[in-house]
């Protein structure tokens, strides 16, 4: 049975099984591969999406929750790449591998929505669900404390 | 001191082989000029440099981008000596079928091989545009001048590097006679430019070998069995068959793999081929309680690094003795290893986000027993691998599955599992040391390690380093492994201290057979000989009653060396005898990578919980010598990266074991650090015009780990010589 769902903002019908992670509809249906397999079990924060406007693990998320509800990925985050964070990346240059990227701005995005003005121990808080392992970190801070002065 | 006992006589029983040093350069030809940097391999000019129709230029390096800026730095070289944009030139790099073979991307060199090539290259290909266009103008080449691309002749007339391509011909070697430009007059070299690279991955746009997507791509996995060396002796196909999307299985001595549509169903599939598989054999894993004594029971190959004897210590000299441990470490890269392949009409084209395409060609050709030249290895960027980790590997694992479909390409991701327990991590090493002060000099200096070796990759003439080709129906034999001799080395590297030391003996015991499956982590011995030599440092200036700072500086007399740790300490305050007060203290450290690159001091400030037992390092500054800076921003993000992943590995890394099997496979098992427990780094650039600009990826982690470990001694008075400091160490130092 097709799973109608949205995606960056279109509307989506999937065949996969009810039990497919929603990360591999993404990537390999929908061929938006900026979204990334890490570790399939929740723990590094590369698969990062928003669900109804909140980050969600898509290698945790199985299709069958997926019914009527509407997905975020890094590509459909800003139109044009000019989503305050991106903006922000690029200009503290970020990323090394860049690997985990798009689940740290997803995370990121995330946090901004319900807090626009985090303080440095919330943004580290709330970030603590995304690894990064060229240790990037306290440029990701500095590109967090930038969008919100932006913004 | 703890440390074990051990005099002179014990230290050097045993000693006997000693390795010749083998080259890892081809021989230089009869008649040849040395040309500097890559371009003594890579003669041709338009094996680097290529002029376009548009009047922008096309660049080929060997070198490929692991998240380090390297193409973005290479880029701004050419654009240098080109006199053209940063934004006209094209950057291809990392293909057996079109760019020069450099041999690996590792040990930071990129910058001064590739680096160098390119700028020798580019200075000259420059000078015959200038040629071509002052035959053209009727006037001397040293009337010309250009902007962007644009030659313009003093009387107005302009001519475009577009227009000169016709008559330019690059298929010649290099002379090097070309003198690149002076440092002074550079505009692009120098600049924080932006990195090339960066754009792409903050819009999900990035294209890593993880994300090609080839028409007719299928999806393949492979089973691992349950220990090293374990044979595959029976597996059930019909019920892997009857699962969904599966397309075929494959089966070659004791590899096992399967392809499906789609990846979810690869997945599937690779666990109930996992669950039904029956192994017999293996190798037993050492016990873990007793892993370093094993460790230095192992058959070794010893040899003398360094040796020095001006005159004996003075009686009364003060013995300090200490030994060090260092665990296996893990590459642990974000993205697990993948790799694609497509076998066509007898020809393979391989897709890898390997550290040398050419060598991995090599090793590929003997296992799927065809021709090199039947190989295309193209690199793609992956997640970063800090060293061979599984890029290698994987690459072999889709060939063996698309030979089995020709014409259908098939894709391989390894699974977070295979990424730990497969990939060849860091070794493990002891390092001993014992030394001698009086008058606060060190008058006597002993060290010895033990460790397995570093720089097991693909190219070697006498085998293949692709752990599955060892078991195939016609298997592969494993090399003999080999240390990478000095002044850079192994197992050995940063072994022999920068410290003018004029007694000392410095003993490799390298251990070519590991009962772990282990290569290159980034700074391969650099790191755990530099946490040995710089906390024992700290040792001896505690005992000879001389802060660590001075007691450096007084065995210092490189001023390069003397200005990093000076600038380290002007800029954190350092004073001198400070003293921690139980929960909080600082350390320095300093090295220069391999001995002859990059000077790097750091001071670190810990913060310790003693009720968990848990150390913080809430900052880390440092300060830097790598020459001519390239790009300083790039540099800075190097620098802090390395200090950030080697706070990592200090306190907290260690791949976890017992003797059936490798226990780190996930996260949880294998945790790094986290954004809250990140230091903040500070990074002071000293920049170096009229020296040659050397790589700085593994500069920081050896330094960064001592300045810790110091830190702690600091704050507690305790010293912690076994890696990670984690809370069961500090809880056991602290009573």
């Amino acid at each position: 049975m097709a799973i109608d769902f949205t995606v960056n903002g279109k509307a989506t019908s999937s065949e996969a099984p009810p039990t497919t992670p929603l990360l591999w509809v993404i990537r390999e249906d929908l061929k938006l591969t900026g979204t990334k397999f890490g570790c399939g079990t929740g723990l590094c924060g590369a698969c990062m999406v928003h669900i109804d406007g909140k980050r969600a693990f898509s290698c945790q998320t199985q299709m069958s929750e997926m019914v009527g509800k509407s997905v975020t990925t890094i590509e459909g985050l800003s139109p044009d790449s000019s989503h305050p964070l991106q903006k922000a990346w690029l200009a503290e240059q970020v990323p090394q591998c860049g690997y985990c990227q798009s689940g740290q701005i997803m995370s990121a995005a995330d946090l901004l929505k319900q807090n626009p003005k985090p303080t440095r121990n919330q943004i580290v808080e709330h970030m603590s669900t995304n690894i990064c392992r060229c240790g990037t970190y306290q440029r990701i801070v500095r590109a967090i404390e930038r969008a919100t002065r932006e913004a | 001191m703890n440390a074990a006992a051990f005099n002179r006589r014990q230290f050097t029983a045993g000693l006997g082989a000693v390795v010749v040093a083998f080259s890892l350069g081809p021989e230089l030809a009869r008649g040849q000029e040395r040309l500097p940097g890559g371009l003594q391999n890579n003669r041709r000019l338009d094996a680097w440099i290529r002029i376009n129709a548009d009047g922008g230029a096309t660049v080929f390096t060997g070198k490929v981008e692991l998240g380090q800026g390297v193409l973005t730095a290479l880029a701004q070289i050419a654009a240098e000596e080109l006199d053209l944009p940063l934004s006209r030139i094209e950057m291809v790099s990392g293909d057996t079928g079109r760019t020069p073979d450099e041999g690996h991307t590792s040990g930071s060199v990129s910058i001064e091989s590739s680096g160098t090539a390119l700028r020798m290259a580019a200075a000259e290909v420059h000078s015959i545009l200038l040629d071509l266009a002052a035959n053209r103008l009727g006037t001397s080449p040293s009337d010309l001048t250009v902007a962007s691309g644009v030659i313009a002749a003093p009387d107005g007339r302009k001519i475009g590097y577009g227009e000169l391509v016709a008559a330019l011909d690059l298929k010649r070697e290099a002379t090097a006679k070309v003198r690149p430009k002076a440092a002074s007059n550079y505009k692009v070299v120098g600049q924080a430019v932006q990195r090339l690279d960066i754009p792409a991955k903050v819009t999900g746009g990035a294209a890593y070998v993880q994300d090609i997507r080839l028409p007719g791509m299928l999806h393949g996995r492979a089973v691992r069995p349950p220990r090293y060396g374990a044979k595959l002796e029976s597996f059930d196909e019909v019920a892997a068959r009857a699962m969904p999307g599966i397309v075929a299985i494959v089966r070659d001595g004791s590899f096992l793999g399967v392809i499906a549509e789609r990846e979810e169903q690869a997945i599937k599939a690779r666990a109930a081929l996992s669950e039904g598989a029956k192994w017999s054999g293996g190798t037993e894993l050492p016990d873990p309680e007793r892993e370093y004594d094993h460790l230095l029971s192992l058959r070794s190959v010893d040899t003398v690094a360094s040796e020095k004897q001006a005159s004996p210590a003075p009686s009364g000299a003060r013995v300090v003795e200490a030994t060090y441990r260092k665990p296996y470490l893990a590459h642990a890269s974000m993205g697990p290893s993948c790799a694609l392949a497509e076998f066509r009409a007898g020809r393979f084209t391989i897709w890898s986000h390997t550290q040398g395409v050419f060598p991995l060609r090599l090793d590929l050709a003997k296992s799927l027993q065809v021709e090199p030249a039947a190989i295309r290895c193209i690199f793609a960027e992956g997640a970063g691998c800090y060293g061979r980790n599984g890029h290698d590997d994987v690459a072999l694992d889709a060939a063996l599955l698309a030979r089995a479909l020709p014409g259908r390409p098939v894709r391989v991701q390894w699974m977070r599992d295979d990424e730990f327990a497969w990939e060849p991590y860091g070794p493990a090493m002891v390092m001993k040391a014992q030394a001698a002060v009086a008058d606060g000099r060190i008058v006597d200096w002993q060290y010895e390690l033990w460790s397995g070796p570093h720089g097991v990759r693909p190219g070697v003439p006498d085998g293949s380093n692709l752990f599955a080709s060892w078991s195939l129906d016609q298997p592969q034999k494993r090399p003999f492994a080999r240390n990478i001799p000095l002044p850079a080395g192994g197992s050995d590297r940063n072994a022999i201290p920068g410290y003018d030391l004029p007694n000392h003996r410095i003993v490799n015991h390298f251990i070519p057979e590991m009962p772990i499956w282990v290569s290159s982590l980034r700074t391969l011995g650099g790191y755990a000989n530099v946490f040995a030599v710089e906390s024992f440092m700290d040792e001896l200036a505690s005992a000879a009653g001389v802060d660590p700072v001075a007691f450096r500086l007084a065995h210092l007399t490189d001023p390069r060396a003397r200005a990093v740790i000076e600038a380290v300490a002007k800029k954190t305050g350092w004073k001198t005898g400070e003293t921690g007060d139980g929960a909080r203290g600082r350390g320095i450290a300093f090295a220069r990578y391999k001995t002859l690159a990059t000077y790097v001091a750091v001071v670190a400030e810990v913060e310790i919980d003693r009720a968990s037992g848990m150390v913080h390092v809430p900052r880390a500054t440092a300060a830097v010598d790598a020459g001519l800076i390239i790009n300083p921003d790039g540099l800075t993000n190097q620098i802090e990266g390395g200090i950030v992943q080697s706070v990592s590995w200090t306190l907290k890394e260690e791949v976890r074991f017992d003797r059936r099997g490798i226990l780190s496979r996930d996260w949880a098992s294998y945790p790094i650090l986290t954004m809250p427990e990140a230091p903040t780094v500070e990074v002071e650039l000293i920049n170096r015009p009229n020296e040659r600009p050397l790589g700085a990826g593994e500069a920081s982690q050896g330094p960064a780990a001592a300045a810790v470990a110091n830190a702690f001694a600091n704050a507690t008075g305790k010293r912690i010589r076994d890696l990670p400091l984690n809370p069961a160490r500090v809880k056991a130092a602290l009573g």
